[in-house]
């Protein structure tokens, strides 16, 4: 059911939330211990691997897989004719609604390939070498297509089609032609012209970002074995097993409950593993060759077949007044969504001006698919792109203005009772105590050095509940098992165990927290969306305070007293009766111990779909040195603070706040996906796709806001993992500006475009 | 009557109209509703929208209550990473 749940009663402070315990997972990680999607083997199993099309763009006529089937130790060959041929339809899945027709041919392309990397064809084989002899002897014909990848391209008039009953979303009629836009949203309030009109300053700037990875460590990798009796079982490393439960059974066409989805140890996601490419072609694989076959894609894979965040074109028109209060805003912002809609323009829409209030805007989004991977969620989808646009202009105002960065942000600020600028009114938000962290931070009056320059940029994310279960079981010494369906990528078994110990009254030592399976676990919706801890964390509070019911219940029934004069206070049962004011009380250990003779095992389950997650706002700082010979640039230093209600570990907290900031930065200054002429990727791994290492950034500082918790969550969490993006490419194009005199509009400021832009600043 | 704004995503469904009176108890009740004007719409905004009630974003809620005087916006469901 929906609900909310009250701080639990009697808490004045806490005495587990908001301290720093080690963390769960941390012994396994850091000895090698911990078993990720690659680690899991089966006996018998075989090797599966992908065939990928070379081109952006081409029809497949014909795939002979005669040959490849002939060889020694091949064992399967699927193609897209081993799949359902599904029509479009909107199913629930991850944390939103997806196109299963869209997710399967992404998943193996049925009758054109949509980009190089695209999926044609997959084998299965007893050894490396013999799937590899086999991938090279299937034939493929392909009738090469006209390609574009560019956003802007895609968007001209005589663009390469790549869906010919694709018709935009959004405008006033429905279109008589198809075109690369899916979607147009649209989001507006006031008086657009007559904004402007009061305007007694315009500032305008257009601004670009590439294609960028997630960057997450572990590449996807699964095994999967389909039993005889139609069952069969997935371990995978994903950012949801309910997630690829549901997508597997749908785009293979059988129950749900025939799919066992195990969960291994995640080695980071960032919303890229919201989604599934190999877990249904191994299962294909399996079915056609009766044994468990295990896949593990390549880098070079994963920076071509799995999805990137979105290149995108940012356009943005800010009208003000002298004293900085802005009047009038138009935001147009193009996105690209590789070869299937669904970009994330829709939050970026919403997000773009969420920090403001500004009585004229509109804003625009166009969804454009291109000849390139299909896009994938990546922290905080769109905000950050929408961000580098607005915070870029609001910056360039403020120099205009001649106004300090913060205050014109402040001036501007939403605040309890603002309506938001994608329409619900705030409350409970904690944005002016952010700005007047940063402003009042040492690092905001600290002076700069030579060829250096200081960025101010804001951010916002919305941050979600959704449905989710847990389950809280007592052994019987008195320690505690908390299950909960959300595989752990930020943290989150360390606040489960946390939140758990203080309802209970333990030291979090005492309580296990494990991440279960789709069979071992009621449903629980991806992690992702900054959620886990709001939500889960609220079930497995009420699944907690269930125990705590039942213990003192039983307590009741060996004082033989009413349940009301049953107290639980630091992990016992108090007895309040004055009449039997000599009972000591009852441990959890020993109330566990007992268990069997007064009513059985104690446990409990909790499934909910929870709502009112409070949303984040960040404020972020930071200082960049110049090199100007090079155009290399240096992050010398960087502060972020954040609303985040209430920190269940704070270290954790900080660590999501400085992940995103290192995330972020990357994007700025080195990251992009670089296609050359005919649509390839040209960079896809490390060493060429550049991202930062801990020796390229100073400390960053995290200061968390805690003036106003959640009252909709038991300790008063907030979402954290996501609004820590949002800032960082503009304030490191803020700093850039600042110290190279010049705006540069187009990320990444690599060493190149700086330079170029500092020689002809000189002449 | 609780005022409902609907998204742009909404505007094919309803021709450009975007804001309504409706009486209501819940956001089962205001699905139905809306479906009943124009229809298809219900079941778009069950599957692509979010109700932010009152400042409160609510997803998948069906029993989510309405107060005689909510304001309610329906924007696009919210993922993230």
């Amino acid at each position: 059911m929906s609900e909310t749940l009250q701080r639990p009663a009697g808490k004045a402070a806490f005495e587990v939330v908001g301290t720093r315990p080690v963390r769960p997972d941390g012994a396994d990680k850091v000895t090698g211990r911990a078993a990720y999607g690659a680690d899991f083997d089966m006996p018998g199993q075989l090797v599966g691997k992908i065939l990928r099309s070379p081109h952006a763009h081409a029809r497949i006529v014909a795939i002979d897989a005669s040959k490849a089937k002939a060889l020694p130790g091949v064992k399967a060959v699927v193609t897209a004719a081993d799949f359902p041929n599904l029509a479009s339809e909107i199913v629930e899945g991850g944390e939103s609604a997806s196109n299963t027709r869209d997710l399967s041919l992404n998943v193996m392309a049925r009758d054109k390939a949509l980009y190089q990397g695209h999926a044609v064809a997959a084998v299965a084989a007893t050894s490396v070498a013999a799937a590899q002899a086999a991938l090279d002897a299937i034939k493929v014909t392909y009738e090469v297509l006209p390609h574009v990848t560019d956003v802007l391209e895609a968007m001209a008039e005589g663009a390469p089609l790549l869906h010919d009953d694709l018709y935009t979303e959004g405008l006033e009629s429905r279109p008589t032609a198809p075109s690369n836009v899916s979607r147009r949203p649209v989001s507006q309030r006031g008086d657009l012209e007559a904004g402007f009109a009061l305007a007694e300053v315009i500032v305008e700037g257009s601004y670009r970002t590439a294609a960028v990875h997630q960057g997450y460590i572990e590449p996807h990798a699964c095994v999967a074995a389909w039993s005889e009796n139609g069952r069969c079982e997935v371990w995978s490393s994903s950012q949801g097993q309910f997630m690829v439960r549901t997508y597997c059974a749908k785009l293979l066409g059988i129950e749900a409950s025939d799919i066992r989805v195990v969960p291994a140890e995640i080695g980071g996601g960032f919303g890229g593993k919201t989604t599934v490419y190999l877990e249904p072609v191994a299962l294909a694989l399996s079915r056609a060759s009766g044994r468990p076959v295990k896949m593990v894609m390549s880098r070079d894979e994963v920076f071509r077949a799995t999805g990137p965040n979105p290149a995108a074109v940012i356009e943005v028109k800010l009208g003000a007044l002298k004293d900085g209060t802005i009047v009038a805003a138009d935001v147009k912002l193009k996105f690209q969504a590789g070869g299937f809609p669904g970009s994330p323009v829709g939050a970026a829409v919403m997000t773009a001006l969420a920090c403001y209030d500004i009585p004229n805007f509109l804003i625009t989004g166009w969804d454009v698919v291109t000849n390139t991977p299909k896009t994938a969620a990546y922290r905080a989808p769109g905000a950050p792109i929408a961000a580098l646009g607005v915070e870029s202009a609001v910056d360039e105002l403020a120099l205009k203005l001649g106004l300090d960065p913060i205050a014109i942000r402040e001036k501007n600020a939403v605040r309890d009772g603002t309506k938001a600028s994608y329409g619900p009114v705030f409350s409970n938000i904690a944005y002016l105590d952010t700005l007047a962290a940063i402003r009042d931070s040492e690092h905001y009056k600290a002076p700069l050095g030579p060829n250096q320059g200081r960025g101010v940029a804001v951010g916002f994310w919305f941050n979600i509940g959704g449905e989710s279960s847990a389950a809280v079981h007592l052994a019987d010494d008195g320690s505690v098992v908390v299950m909960s369906g959300n595989p752990d990528i930020g943290g989150s078994r360390a606040s489960m165990a946390m939140m758990a110990a203080e309802v209970l009254g333990v030291s979090v030592e005492r309580v296990r927290p494990m991440v279960a399976d789709t069979t071992s676990i009621g449903f629980s919706m991806l992690t992702g969306g900054s959620r886990t801890t709001f939500a889960t964390g609220m079930a497995v509070t009420q699944a907690a305070q269930k125990v705590v019911d039942d213990l003192r219940a039983r307590a009741a029934l060996l004082w033989e007293v009413p349940v009301e004069m049953v107290e639980w206070r630091a992990g016992a049962a108090h007895c309040l009766d004055p009449a039997k004011a000599d009972k000591a009380p009852m441990s959890i250990a020993s109330l566990a111990a007992t268990a069997g003779r007064t009513g059985g095992p104690i446990s409990a389950q909790v499934s909910l779909n929870a709502q009112g997650a409070g949303p984040g706002f960040a404020v972020h700082l930071c200082d960049l040195e110049i090199d100007p010979e090079t155009g290399e640039s240096t992050i010398v230093r960087y502060t972020a603070a954040q609303d985040v209600g209430k920190a269940i570990h704070p270290s954790y907290v900080e660590g999501q706040v400085q992940g995103g900031v290192a995330q972020g930065v990357g994007w700025a200054l080195n990251e992009e996906y670089v296609f050359d002429a005919q649509g390839q990727m040209e960079n896809p791994g490390f060493l060429d796709y550049r991202m930062p290492v801990a020796s390229d950034l100073p400390m960053i500082d995290a200061i968390l806001i805690e003036t106003a918790p959640n009252p909709n969550h038991p300790f008063g969490a907030k979402g954290v993992g996501e609004v820590p993006i949002v800032p960082p490419l503009a304030a490191v194009a803020n700093a850039m500006r600042r110290a190279a005199g010049v705006r540069m509009t187009d990320l990444p400021l690599s060493p190149p475009k700086v330079l170029a832009a500092l020689d002809a600043a000189r002449s | 009557m609780a005022h409902v704004v609907l998204g742009s995503e909404c505007w094919p469904y309803t021709g450009g109209q975007s804001e309504f009176e409706v009486e209501a108890a819940d956001v089962r009740g205001l699905i139905a509703e809306l479906d009943r004007r124009f229809p298809g719409l219900g079941e778009f905004v069950d599957r692509r929208m979010a109700f932010a009630i009152d400042g409160d974003i609510h997803q998948d809620a069906w029993f989510a209550t309405l107060q005689p005087r909510s304001e309610v916006y329906l924007i696009p469901k919210i993922g993230g990473g």
